[in-house]
């Protein structure tokens, strides 16, 4: 297949296509499938007395009717059975699309299951299965090339569950986040069609033209904590941005009783209502155009720090912070998805910046954010946590989140 | 344990609620004109039925004890089968059951479905929890994707082909254009069929059914109650039923019917050559040669050369579907699985006017239902006797 070109110029006596999105309706088992797509996981139930994987999720084993069922890394193999082209879908999302390829695999995990299947799929290949988040935010299997890391992306099919920056317009919310310049490299060598930086406090000195010398990079003033800058941006650039990387952040130390409430509410003001103004102006533009071609508006992508999962007492407020911008998040990724539009959360460790100086390696610098960005976004993920630091927490709070909190009391 | 026979039980009236493409009634009104339909052929009241099974997939809110009120019925014995194409046979044997058992001395066995302009896309919607988990997001909604994925394979297990699905449908076009109660009034050509569109190859339009609304229905008695009233009856001589079978196949190759199918002549005291008149479930045609298989007309993976080698109208020397089949007079929902059921009971009855197979005192008919995900669950046959069988 080709690879996907730049998108022409809009006809602009043309409606903006309405997004539309597959079936979305799960049980409750079905979304531990949901769980290990939003990280990129390939996981399947699996009976924990007697071994078997089975699919769709159960409520008992078909084997040995326990109720023990539990999500287990599978292996991702599997042999095509059948493929069909549905050239006519009932439905109205797959009928757009049309012909929506299909194939009934076996797994080599065992079970046989339905699958979005990659155009070279046919009885008899090899192909890698896939845990994938669709256009409804809903778990489904993809079936894609077996050797790991082969790029299905001329795959219109595994496009439309992606938010690849490719011929995309990218808005990274502050240009001064350490992060900034890494993810402008990162952004552009992933084929992004503008990267557009967000400076707050112009007047304040920055260094404009170290970001400005790769192709289609600018820094535009934006400040999220006005509302008249907010909304100057939306009216310019609303419907010119398909990627939001929000990077603001306000960290200052200090603990629940010695820190200062005026440093912690301008943490809330720089993580919660900061973007939750950018929000309000500009994700509607982005909801409406979630079906808008091949580089419609995709996803928005929220830097925040693993604290907000796990509060560090010397840095209560902050803390708080983080935790209200991710329960904030939660809720703004309900309403992207009205337009198939993803929320990405990236969860780091304590970052290579001036306000964690004196804080322990390892540290997460620009680079391993703007990686993880990328990444997420080609693979259409809900959750990431980078660095060392924050993958450690994330497997401490799925053991025991009593122990993380005490332990947080030594840092 | 061997079987145990059916002994005195009969089934008479067979009932056919002219199908609609489109209906703004509501099932329960295609309910009760197959209950008038019934009390008027069996010469009694409707209160006289004190058994009634009830199979539809559109009677929401309603389920068969709500429907008990709405038709003056109050029935001692009640059965609700929204069970798809099986559910014809299901609700057969158990209402056959029953009445040898002296639990219910009239059963009427009732399948009926509305079909609005968007009924056919809320019952995909609400089909079943696999479906909603692990088949409509793939763009599977409604059965030809999921059936297109087993006719592939079929065809590349067994070297079926579409010339032979077209034979069969072609030939079910021609009994249909005989019923004047089908939906399909045009001819149909084996050119027209081998050309038409795409819907999820191999699947292609006139492999398809048409929805509809429409009921079939007949009656469960003992034979002496049915001469009492005068009624033309058939004795059911065998019957099969078995969900789930097969698991084990990664794709669906065969129905249950395979696993059962030497208990059905057996207790028919009958072999397939025994057989006037066959009517097959035919959602998809591979499926009616799926059956040919696994009923025992055929070796398995030979239906392609059985096919090519018998004439399936109804004059023809292997008589099949000769009312349309689903294919040709329309799939009533739930209607699909009693519509053989129906159409074999008017044969061995001689009462199928202009699809009558001369000389049909034997027939069979067979139930298929519910792709829950994969394939196919449900599936089941019965083999009825007229006068004579």
């Amino acid at each position: 297949m080709a690879p996907l070109q730049p998108p022409r110029r809009k006809d602009p006596l043309k409606r903006t296509r309405l997004p539309l999105l597959p079936p979305g309706q799960r049980s409750r088992a079905a979304h531990h499938l949901t769980a290990a797509a939003a990280e990129g996981r390939f996981a399947l139930p699996r009976c924990a007395v007697c071994g078997a994987f089975h699919f769709p999720v159960r409520e008992a084993c078909p084997d040995c009717l326990s109720a023990r069922i539990e999500m287990v890394e599978a292996p991702e193999g599997a042999t095509v059975l059948s493929q069909t082209t549905a050239e006519v879908p009932a439905d109205n999302y797959f009928r757009e699309r049309a012909p929506w390829r299909v194939g009934l695999v076996k797994m080599d995990a065992g079970p046989t299951a339905l699958v979005h299947l990659h155009p070279e799929g046919i009885a008899g290949s090899r192909l890698r299965l896939v845990l994938m988040l669709d256009r409804a935010g809903q778990a489904v299997l993809y079936a894609g090339p077996e050797q790991k890391g082969a790029d299905p992306m001329t795959d219109p099919q595994w496009r439309e569950m992606t938010a690849d920056p490719l011929h995309r317009r990218v808005l990274i919310t502050d240009a001064r986040s350490f992060a900034a310049p890494a993810l402008v490299k990162a952004l552009v060598e992933a084929g992004a069609r503008e990267v557009r930086l967000g400076l707050p406090e112009a007047w304040k000195p920055f260094a404009t033209e170290k970001l400005t010398a790769l192709p289609g990079v600018s820094v535009v003033p934006l400040d999220l904590g006005s509302e008249r800058s907010v909304a100057d941006h939306a009216r310019d650039y609303g419907g010119k941005t398909e990627i939001v990387i929000n990077t603001a952040d306000h960290m200052r130390p200090g603990g629940a009783l010695g820190g200062s409430i005026t440093a912690t509410r301008d943490a809330m003001e720089a993580v919660v209502f900061g973007p939750m103004r950018l929000a309000q102006a500009l994700a509607p533009a982005m909801i409406g155009r979630g079906a808008d071609g091949p580089t419609g508006a995709a996803a928005w992508v929220n830097l925040l720090s693993v604290h907000a999962l796990a509060p560090s007492p010397a840095l209560a407020g902050w803390s708080a912070a983080q935790a209200a911008a991710l329960a904030w998040s939660h809720s703004l990724r309900a309403d992207l998805a009205q337009g198939g539009v993803k929320l990405l959360n990236l969860f780091c460790g304590p970052a290579d910046s001036d306000w964690f100086q004196t804080w322990p390696q390892p540290k997460v610098g620009g680079s391993a954010v703007a990686t993880a960005a990328v990444s997420g976004l080609k693979r259409g993920l809900e959750e990431m946590f980078v660095g060392d630091v924050a993958k450690d927490v994330q497997a401490r709070l799925a053991a025991n989140p009593k122990a993380v909190e005490r332990e947080m009391r030594q840092g | 344990m061997a079987r145990r026979g059916y002994e005195d039980v009969v089934l008479t009236v067979p009932v056919t609620v002219p199908y609609q493409r489109y209906s703004v009634e509501s099932t329960a009104w295609w309910a009760g004109r197959a209950l008038a339909a019934l009390a008027a052929g069996a010469g009694m009241s409707h209160r006289d039925f004190d058994g009634f099974s009830f199979a539809s997939f559109s009677a929401a809110p309603d389920s068969a004890i709500g429907l008990t009120q709405h038709f003056g019925l109050s029935p001692r014995f009640l059965d609700f089968v929204p069970l798809g194409g099986v559910a014809g046979v299901v609700s057969l044997r158990r209402a056959a059951r029953a009445v040898q058992m002296g639990d219910a001395d009239v059963v009427a066995c009732v399948a009926a479905e509305t079909n609005g302009v968007h009924t056919f896309r809320y019952g995909l919607e609400n089909f079943s929890r696999f479906s909603q988990d692990a088949v409509y997001p793939y763009g599977a909604g409604g059965p030809n994707v999921s059936f297109a994925l087993i006719c592939q394979n079929y065809m590349a297990q067994t070297g079926a082909t579409r010339e032979d699905f077209g034979k069969l449908c072609v030939a079910m076009r021609d009994n249909a254009l005989k019923n004047p109660n089908a939906l399909m009034k045009k001819p149909l050509t084996l050119e027209q069929y081998l050309g038409a569109r795409a819907i999820a190859p191999p699947i292609h339009l006139f492999d398809c059914v048409m929805p509809c609304a429409g009921a079939e229905a007949f009656l469960v008695m003992r034979e002496e109650t049915a001469k009492a009233q005068g009624l033309p009856y058939a004795h059911l001589l065998g019957s099969i039923e078995r969900h789930n079978a097969f698991a084990e196949d990664p794709v669906q190759m065969r129905g249950g019917w395979a696993k059962d199918m030497p208990e059905l002549y057996a207790m028919a005291g009958t072999t397939p050559d025994g057989i006037d008149v066959v009517n097959t479930y035919d959602d998809y045609p591979f499926v009616c040669m799926m059956q040919f298989e696994d009923l025992g007309f055929c070796k398995k993976g030979e239906a392609s050369d059985f096919v090519q080698a018998h004439d399936f109208t109804i004059a023809g020397d292997f008589p099949h579907n000769t009312c349309g089949g689903q294919l040709s007079a329309g799939q009533a929902g739930c209607g699909g699985g009693h519509m053989g059921i129906v159409e074999v009971l008017r044969q061995v009855t001689g009462q199928a006017g202009p699809t009558q197979v001369s000389g049909a005192k034997r027939g069979l008919a067979s139930g298929f239902g519910m792709i829950n995900f994969d394939r196919g669950l449900g599936s089941g046959a019965v083999i009825l006797g007229g006068e004579g069988a």
